[in-house]
């Protein structure tokens, strides 16, 4: 006869939860919900820290020491470079950005509906592309710089100044170009949700509009218009191609010549790890400056903005600058594009492209619904437990954006090996002959998509954060106190709040995804081509003309979630219970 | 209803990423990791698999193959490395990454000098790194590299990166000709006579030779070919009709060679088919193919060149060893830094 002593089970329970009680004091963790919840986030805020960790790891063993040489020689043009590549990308990014998402918000003028939708078009332009596309655009022999020929007279380059896109000032331009929808998508999504109350209390308290936007509206978005300035200089930071191509000199360029004609992996590693604590370094400053103020609004707006027509004068100038975005962005390239195409409509193997599509669109999608479920997770155990450990750790994993793909992809790829050598040994054992000599995950697809979740895990934690940022502490408490429990707060309150940030993710990462292609390139399995990589193998025959075609679709495969992104966008008083 | 579909979508990853790697393990395979492009390797390749049925996988990228091979710790990547350049090559034999290789055919198909006597890589193309010269603007028909650095050239000369390994390949020619003090005093000469910074690639030096902006241009025999049939973008026939090329120091060590190369990976899982395959690349099909494709210059002794390259003109080889310049290939990288050549 067994019977279980009731008093001992008890005994045994109530031990348990007097642990699990000491273990939330100690944490200081919320005592409504099993801290059993916290496992998941951390496992997978530790998983995507592994490549990050493995770089710091290949950074601890270089050949030699690089930096005498560096220092001696090309470091302090590398560093001028990189600022001033960074300072303008993101002077120029904000620019752009900020006021046309402020024009477009807050007034109306010709052209104001078509601009608004598509300001965001840049976003599905590859800068590997655009800059191609420019170069060609102002290349010699091209229509411009032909009939500045033509009218001038003149027989030679020798004969007229013309500028050089291959310059600093091209890598700028080009960049921002296409950087900018970062800004725009982030600091429009907070002008549409920013308070009319207060705006209008600005107003009536004798500020002008111009006033207004100043001290009212832009530290009321500064949050988001961060978050999406470091994505743009992420970006900004870790392209190779346009820059290369331009002959600028950055601190990414080092990476590659300390690595691959050096023979110094470690060496350039190390360079990536300062790219790396340059950006950190930018979102500690942004903490600091904050010094701790919450954003989170305290009314919820009712009306919608009222827009301000805006006549004469100060229209024309207002289309105008929402508009050159858009033409500079996206038309000008695209119609390159389609020219370029034309000449290979004939020879091109549409076949060969259906699988190469099949390939991004399965990758991309894959890659961004779990970046999206590991933001979600990872923002939400953050804002229920108020754990700042998992905040600064998902940042520190997400800065890998910054990195150069390639150099991320070998980290990647270290990373699954070791992991490799674990389940090898085990598939062995369980009858899978040789397992532990094959790169299981390491060789497989999985890594691409690993490596999309790690590069692009900044884009869908950003998105996400900001988007659980903006829901005030006091509607989960009056859930609370109503008795509703976590879980019912996620699914009723949070995840209805926080829908368009949970969709601008899942677009961003996807869009990135699709565009993605130095890391695609070093990690995919045999044979296996996508629309990025394909683009790729015939740009380097130096045809760039012949790659058109494929370019074109990986623009046109990116407009689909940039029209869905803006119909999200375009439904100003979502959080209204809609 | 949900979980569900989640569940088997992951369970489907997961299947993926292990089957995934598995195809590609069966027999009558190899596996290539090549810096070459498809475009050049995809007919060889194909009629490799017509012979002799193995099948041939691949993974192209510019960067890092190299790396991934060494980082798979022995696992099977890949059984065959093909590169574009001799420093390459030696940068993973120098890891250990090579296996020895011995073949008659090899031996026989391939001059002593454009392999390695322990059969750890194979050379299979050589090319040299040449002068391109304005047809108009430069009356001179010869030409030599340590002339590139007299100021008569000033502002006349246009190059590619100096970190580009093409360059560095040549500047570290240069290194084992002259010793460090001199070479980096003629990089800084030929720093000082450049055009403008070094940017874009071969083709874009000669584009910059057509438009006016420069004289003289560094740049790999091959690309004159290209450019002289490319039926898809007949503007750079015009830009090879404003050229003549001519081949530096004919008159006496002859002209900067490299070599686009090949190794067998230690251990690897497909020897012998990857042998067979480096065997059918030295062989006459393949090399009369690089030669008339690319515009190379077939290692294979008695393989002629294309009659277009022939047309450039008669081609004196250095004789200075690969090895060499693969030696100062660091240093070269070094020297670029010093003189800020790229500045």
């Amino acid at each position: 006869m067994t019977q279980t002593n009731p008093i001992k089970q008890q005994h045994i329970q109530t031990n348990k939860i007097m642990w699990v009680a000491k273990f939330q004091a100690m944490f200081r963790l919320p005592r409504d919900i099993s801290p059993i919840w916290l496992l998941p986030a951390f496992s997978m805020v530790l998983c995507l820290l592994v490549p990050i960790l493995t770089i710091f790891k290949i950074a601890f063993y270089p050949e030699e020491n690089i930096w005498p040489h560096l220092y001696n020689t090309v470091l302090g043009g590398y560093i001028s470079d990189t600022l001033i590549l960074v300072v303008g990308v993101g002077s120029l990014t904000l620019v752009i950005g900020v006021l046309s998402a402020w024009l477009v918000t807050m007034y109306n003028f010709p052209g104001r509906n078509i601009a608004s939708k598509l300001l965001l078009l840049p976003l599905a332009m590859p800068s590997y592309i655009i800059a191609y596309c420019y170069v060609e655009i102002f290349d010699y022999s091209n229509f411009i710089q032909s009939s500045i020929r033509q009218l001038g007279g003149f027989n030679s380059a020798k004969d007229y100044w013309f500028f050089e896109i291959r310059s600093m000032g091209g890598a700028i331009f080009v960049l921002s170009i296409v950087l900018y929808p970062y800004i725009y998508l982030t600091s429009r999504a907070a002008f549409l949700q920013q308070s009319v109350c207060l705006l209008e209390a600005s107003r009536m308290l004798g500020k002008t509009t111009i006033q207004s936007f100043f001290k009212v509206a832009l530290p009321l978005a500064r949050p988001a218009i961060f978050v999406g300035l470091t994505l743009a200089l992420m970006e900004c930071l870790n392209d190779v191609g346009a820059v290369e191509f331009f002959g600028v000199n950055t601190l990414t360029v080092g990476i590659y010549s300390t690595w691959l004609e050096r023979g110094n992996l470690g060496g350039g590693a190390q360079i990536a790890l300062v790219l790396l604590a340059f950006i950190f370094i930018l979102i500690i400053v942004e903490k600091l400056a904050r010094r701790g103020a919450k954003y989170s609004h305290t009314t919820r707006q009712i009306r919608p903005i009222k827009r301000i027509q805006l006549a004469g004068k100060h229209a024309i100038y207002a289309s105008i600058f929402c508009l050159t975005p858009i033409v500079l962005g996206f038309l000008l390239p695209f119609i390159q594009l389609l020219h370029d195409s034309l000449e290979f409509v004939e020879v091109t193997d549409y076949f060969a492209f259906i699988g190469y599509a099949k390939n991004s669109l399965i990758l991309s999608a894959i890659a961004a619904l779990l970046a999206v479920i590991i933001g979600l997770f990872l923002s939400y155990s953050e804002r229920i437990f108020n754990i700042k450990l998992l905040g600064w750790m998902a940042k520190l994993a997400s800065v890998g954006y910054a990195i150069p793909g390639v150099i991320l992809g070998l980290g990647i790829f270290i990373s699954l090996i070791a992991f490799d050598d674990i389940i090898g040994p085990i598939l062995e054992w369980f009858g899978y002959a040789g397992a532990s000599q094959k790169m299981l995950l390491s060789g497989s697809i999985f890594a691409i998509i690993f490596a999309y979740l790690v590069r692009f895990l900044a884009v869908s934690y950003g998105a996400i954060e900001t988007g659980f940022g903006k829901i005030p502490l006091s509607y989960d408490h009056a859930a609370k106190s109503l008795g509703h429990h976590k879980n019912s707060i996620l699914r009723k309150i949070h995840l209805p709040l926080i829908r368009p940030a949970l969709a601008t993710a899942l677009i961003l990462t996807f869009i990135d995804s699709m565009k993605e292609l130095p890391a695609t390139l070093i990690l995919r399995p045999f044979n296996f081509d996508t629309l990025a990589t394909h683009v790729y193998e015939i740009a380097s025959l130096e045809i760039f003309e012949e790659a058109a075609i494929a370019a074109l679709f990986i623009v046109l495969i990116g407009l689909i979630p940039v029209y869905l992104l803006n119909k999200m966008m375009a439904v100003p008083n979502w959080r209204d219970g809609k | 209803m949900y979980k569900t579909f989640l569940k088997s979508a992951l369970g489907a990853t997961a299947m993926m990423a292990i089957i995934a790697p598995i195809a590609v393990q069966a027999d009558g395979v190899i596996n290539v990791y090549s810096y070459r492009q498809a475009f050049l390797m995809q007919p060889l390749i194909d009629q490799f698999q017509k012979e002799t049925g193995i099948t041939v996988n691949t993974i192209y990228a510019k960067k890092g193959l190299v790396e991934k091979v060494k980082a798979a710790k022995g696992k099977d990547s890949a059984d065959l490395i093909l590169t574009v350049d001799i420093a390459r090559l030696m940068g993973a034999v120098n890891a250990g990454l090579a296996e020895e290789v011995s073949s008659d055919t090899l031996s026989a198909n391939i001059p002593a000098e454009f392999r390695d006597a322990d059969g750890k890589w194979f050379g299979i193309t050589s090319r040299s790194r040449v002068i391109y010269a304005s047809k108009e603007r430069v009356a001179q028909d010869a030409i030599t590299y340590e002339e590139l650095s007299d100021p008569k050239w000033k502002g006349k000369i246009c190059i590619r990166s100096g970190q580009h390994n093409y360059n560095l390949a040549l500047f570290a020619s240069m290194i084992a000709h002259h010793g460090e003090a001199d070479a980096q005093k003629w990089l800084e000469g030929l720093k000082a006579n450049l055009a403008h910074a070094p940017k874009g690639n071969d083709r874009a030096q000669a584009k910059s030779i057509f438009n006016g902006e420069c004289d003289l241009a560094i740049a790999n025999t091959y690309y004159m070919g290209k450019m002289q049939t490319n039926e898809k973008n007949p503007e750079q026939k015009d830009w090879a009709k404003s050229i003549k090329m001519l081949f530096p120091n004919a008159e006496d060590r002859g002209s900067h060679m490299n070599l686009s190369g090949v190794m067998v990976v230690k251990d690897a899982a497909n020897k012998a088919n990857a042998v067979k395959f480096v065997e059918f690349l030295s062989g006459d099909t393949a090399q009369k193919l690089y030669a008339e494709v690319n515009f190379e210059y077939p290692v294979k002794v008695g393989t002629e060149a294309s009659d277009m390259v022939k047309s450039w003109g008669a081609l004196k080889a250095d004789s200075l060893a690969l090895t060499e310049i693969a030696k100062y290939h660091k240093r070269a990288s070094e020297l670029v830094d010093i003189v800020k050549f790229n500045d």
